[in-house]
Order: structure tokens, then C-alpha cells, then sequence
């Protein structure tokens, strides 16, 4: 007897690697109207711990790619500053920058790398990544605001892979050699295996490592290749998850949304310093005023004393009960081998070593506000190849 | 000899005399994937059947433990404080939550026994 094929449930998007994900023994869950491998056999914990010892796989085929194409760097550049408060202007050539897409209240729309192509004779070019369940709505906003000179050319025939982990740098170099010379946040057009892709040293989970854009129907060789290596298993969202939060890094639509703005964040590093000054992006009055005056509500990282986890929507109140905020992400971190959480406080309790109460079903629970990452990042921020 | 009955909930018990083990099943272990906090009741504290007695963590999302039948905590499993992979490790065994001692014998009757329980997990796949 063969295997049934499971049905993919009404109205759910596959990525192109969707048939090897169900081959590979993937517990597929609807994530952002796409069919997603939440784990796989080998189960989250052992997924997490991997990724930080090794290497990981993920697909990321679900985000949304285009590109924003003007006659030069200067104009599409002046383009993208026009939604975003990154400086975009001075991006050099094969230079990435996470950014955030404003509304008029300084709200986050989704949050995006923007990469400058590599390639001098594709000036003008800027490779956009935004959020699946904002792309098209994120598309729509950035083409409705364009010049007539620039252009946003959506790609969905690419496929999008994140190769995450300490031995990520050596596989990889083993299919792409270009990889190696490589920095935190730059990005190359090259070859892997002979086949045409674009790989960025970056990703989401805090460790060194690399996403790689390449063309749908080549996507499955790739990922082939890469599984064989021996440092390298396929992880799922569970783990994207935990490894993420572990990062101190955000996820649109829970610890940032269209109420959020940068400053409550604490995505000040991400806004430019000239950007700061002169303002001319959506919302900027009110990110000026709270860089100036500070802001109500900050997003800090929380330690929860015990063993329970904090769960989004847990109420944080200060030790006599008053309530100064909510968790917006919380669970279990298997490389911290206890719970996290991040969410929004009062910004009087914003500071490093105050004491928090979390209110876990009924019960206050004691937690001290803590710097994040809380697991010290990988990135390699030169080329000597030592993490910073 | 004990006699186990389950919950459509994936919860057993355990039943030797007038006391009864519960914890979840080898199912419902591998449905949660990795179990990273278990709470417990307090000894001493009574439940009715159906009432949520424990709650069980994995990575991803707190489920909630129902209590199969009505009774008394008498004891919980303290070691699953320290190590909860004891659920995916052995979940019949050194996984189990809590003891309860009966209020009413007659409600086993109204569990599901072993085979039924397979079949009733059959109509899940």
C-alpha cells in the first residue's frame, strides 16, 4: 500500500518545496495562507538546539520578494526613504538594511530587508522582503507611492530558502565559494552549483547565516543539495520561532503591528541618523517626538523567574498588581533551557533588573526585565570570521 | 490488577483500588511534540470530572489536563517540575501528572477501555 497524499486544506498556498517538506515526514499547518511545516520528525527542541550547534534549512519561499527598479541608485533609494525611516540613500553596493514600512501615525505596516544589488550595471535596483501575510498589501502600498520613474516588479516565481547555524558559513562555501568573503548584511549575486541565485549573510534566528533568493523551479535541486550535507537538517516554524525570540527579534504582527512605532519597538538602530533629523518619512513627527521626549510604552525583554512559560497576552503588572503592560511573545527557549517572553511596558518599568509580575493563568508570577538577545548572537561582522 | 480507561480528551487513569493514576497519553504526547512545563495540582485539592486539574507545555502552546474522574489529589509527580520530557519519554509510565483517590467508582464506567480507545483513535487519522 502507497502513502495517501494529504490534502492540502481549501484555499492554502504550497511553496515549491512543499512536496519535499511532505516527503521528509513534515507536520504541514496552515501558516500565513500557506501550507507550512511546523517540524519535523526530529521535533522543535531538537530543530532549535541544531540550528545553534550546526545548520538549519528553512523554507522562507512564503515571504514576499520584488524589486524596486529606478533609473539609479539616488532615485529608488529617494523611493524607499519616501516609506521607510532606514537611511536607504547611502546603502552601498551588495549592502542589506532591515527597515519598517510606516503609516501617517508612525505605525508599522510590516517590517523589510532592502538589499542594493551587487552589480554596478543594475544601479537603480533594490531587492525588496517583506512579510507573507502583508505582501500584498505591502505591494499595493509601496506601487501606489512610487515616482513614475520607479517601478516595483514582484517576483513570485523565486523562492526564498535561509540556510541558519554556526556551520553554515562552510556548507555553504562548499556549493557558493563567494559566500565565504562575506560580511553580516551583504549580498551577492552568484552561483550555487552552477544555478543563479542571490544570497544574503542574514537571517532570523541570531545565528550566522544566509537566505538565498533563486528561481522557483530550481529551488528543489538546491535544497537537495544542501540536505545532504551532513550539518544540515530541515527545521520548521516552531523552531523559526523559538530561535527568533531567543534573538530578541520582533514578529509583525505580534510584537510590532500597525500601532507600534519604532521608537516602542526599540528599532531606534534601525532608523538613520539623517533620517532622524530630517524626518520626510510617514509618521515622523510622532517618531521625532518620542526619540525627543521618549515614549510611553518600550518593548523589553522579560526573564520569567520559574519555569512557566509567559504566553502572548499575559498581563504584566508591577508587584502590587497594577497593570504596565502585556507579553506580546513568550515561550519556552531550548537553548536558555527555561521560558522568555518579550511585550510592551510602561516605559518607567523599561529598565534593565526591575522586577515585573507576569499573571500566568490567575497567578503572578515574578520576572525581571532583561537585555536581549537573550542568547548571544552569531552574526560575523568581518571578514576574519570571528562573531561579534 | 489495574485496569486503565481513557478520556476523548487523550487522558488516562490508571485505576488500583480506589485510586487512580492520570496522566496523557502516548497520543496525545506526540500530537503536543516536545512537553517543556507541566503544572500540577496541590495534594489535597478536589476536582469533578471534566474539570481542568493540570496543564501541559510544549514549545509552541499550553493544553489544558482535564480531570476523567471526580476525586481527591493524593499525589503528583514532582519530578516532571524538572524534567517534563518525561511525558514524551514514557507517558504511561514516568509521565504520568497525578494520583486521585475515586469519589465515585461508577464513573470508569462511562471511560472508554484500551480497545475502544484504539478505535476511537482510529476515527482520528
Amino acid at each position: 500500500m502507497t502513502e495517501p497524499v494529504e490534502a492540502t486544506p481549501a484555499g492554502l498556498e504550497r511553496t515549491p518545496l512543499h512536496a519535499l517538506h511532505v516527503s521528509l515526514g513534515a507536520k504541514m499547518v496552515p501558516f500565513a495562507g500557506y501550507d507550512m511545516p511546523v517540524q519535523y520528525p526530529t521535533g522543535v527542541l531538537a530543530e532549535h538546539l541544531h540550528t545553534r550547534s550546526d545548520a538549519g534549512l528553512f523554507d522562507v519561499s512564503h515571504m514576499g520578494q520584488a524589486f524596486l527598479l529606478g533609473p539609479d541608485h539616488e532615485t529608488t533609494a529617494r523611493a524607499l526613504e519616501a516609506l521607510c525611516p532606514a537611511e536607504i540613500l547611502g546603502l552601498g553596493r551588495g549592502k542589506q538594511r532591515y527597515t519598517q514600512l510606516l503609516n501617517a501615525e508612525g505605525g508599522i505596516i510590516d517590517d523589510l530587508m532592502a538589499t542594493r544589488s551587487c552589480n554596478p550595471a543594475e544601479d537603480g535596483a533594490l531587492l525588496l522582503i517583506v512579510n507573507a501575510a502583508c505582501k500584498v498589501q505591502d505591494f499595493s502600498h509601496i506601487e501606489a507611492r512610487l515616482p513614475p520613474s520607479v517601478k516595483l516588479l514582484r517576483a513570485p516565481h523565486r523562492a526564498l530558502v535561509a540556510l541558519q547555524g554556526p556551520k553554515a558559513g562552510a556548507v555553504l562555501a562548499r556549493h557558493a565559494p563567494a559566500v565565504l568573503d562575506m560580511t553580516f548584511m551583504s549580498a551577492v549575486s552568484t552561483k550555487f552549483d552552477g544555478l543563479d541565485c542571490h544570497i544574503s549573510r542574514s537571517g532570523y534566528t541570531g545565528e550566522d547565516g544566509f537566505e538565498i533568493s533563486i528561481k522557483a523551479n530550481l529551488v528543489e535541486r538546491m535544497a537537495r543539495a544542501l540536505l545532504a550535507e551532513p550539518e544540515v537538517k530541515p527545521i520548521g516554524f516552531g523552531a523559526r520561532d523559538s530561535l527568533r525570540l531567543e534573538a530578541g527579534l520582533c514578529l509583525y504582527g505580534h510584537d510590532i503591528d500597525a500601532t507600534t512605532s519604532p521608537v516602542e519597538a526599540a528599532l531606534v538602530w534601525s532608523l538613520g541618523k539623517r533620517r532622524r533629523a530630517e524626518g520626510c518619512f510617514p509618521g515622523a513627527a510622532r517618531v521625532q517626538r518620542e526619540l525627543t521626549e521618549g515614549a510611553a510604552r518600550l518593548r523589553v525583554g522579560i526573564q520569567p523567574e520559574g519555569r512557566a512559560p509567559a504566553r502572548e497576552g499575559t498581563e504584566i503588572t508591577d508587584r502590587d498588581g497594577g497593570r504596565i503592560g502585556v507579553v506580546t511573545s513568550g515561550g519556552f527557549g531550548p537553548s536558555m533551557n527555561g521560558p522568555l517572553a518579550m511585550g510592551y511596558v510602561d516605559a518607567a518599568f523599561a529598565e534593565i533588573g526591575m522586577s515585573v509580575m507576569l499573571v500566568v493563568r490567575g497567578k503572578p508570577l515574578p520576572g525581571q526585565i532583561v537585555r536581549m538577545p537573550f542568547v548571544p548572537n552569531g552574526y560575523r561582522r568581518t571578514s576574519s570570521g570571528a562573531p561579534t | 490488577m489495574s485496569e486503565v480507561r481513557y478520556t476523548k480528551d487523550h487522558e488516562y487513569v490508571r485505576v488500583d483500588g480506589d485510586t487512580g493514576t492520570v496522566g496523557i497519553t502516548d497520543y496525545a504526547q506526540k500530537t503536543l511534540g516536545d512537553v517543556v512545563f507541566v503544572e500540577l495540582p496541590e495534594v489535597g485539592k478536589a476536582f469533578v470530572s471534566g474539570e481542568q486539574a493540570a496543564v501541559v507545555e510544549s514549545v509552541k502552546a499550553a493544553s489544558e489536563v482535564y480531570a476523567p474522574v471526580s476525586g481527591a489529589v493524593v499525589a503528583v509527580n514532582s519530578a516532571l517540575e524538572t524534567s517534563p520530557g518525561a511525558v514524551n519519554e514514557d507517558a504511561t509510565g514516568a509521565g504520568w501528572f497525578f494520583r486521585i483517590k475515586l469519589a465515585n467508582a461508577g464513573e470508569l464506567g462511562g471511560l472508554m477501555d484500551e480497545s475502544a480507545y484504539q478505535a476511537f483513535l482510529k476515527t482520528l487519522d
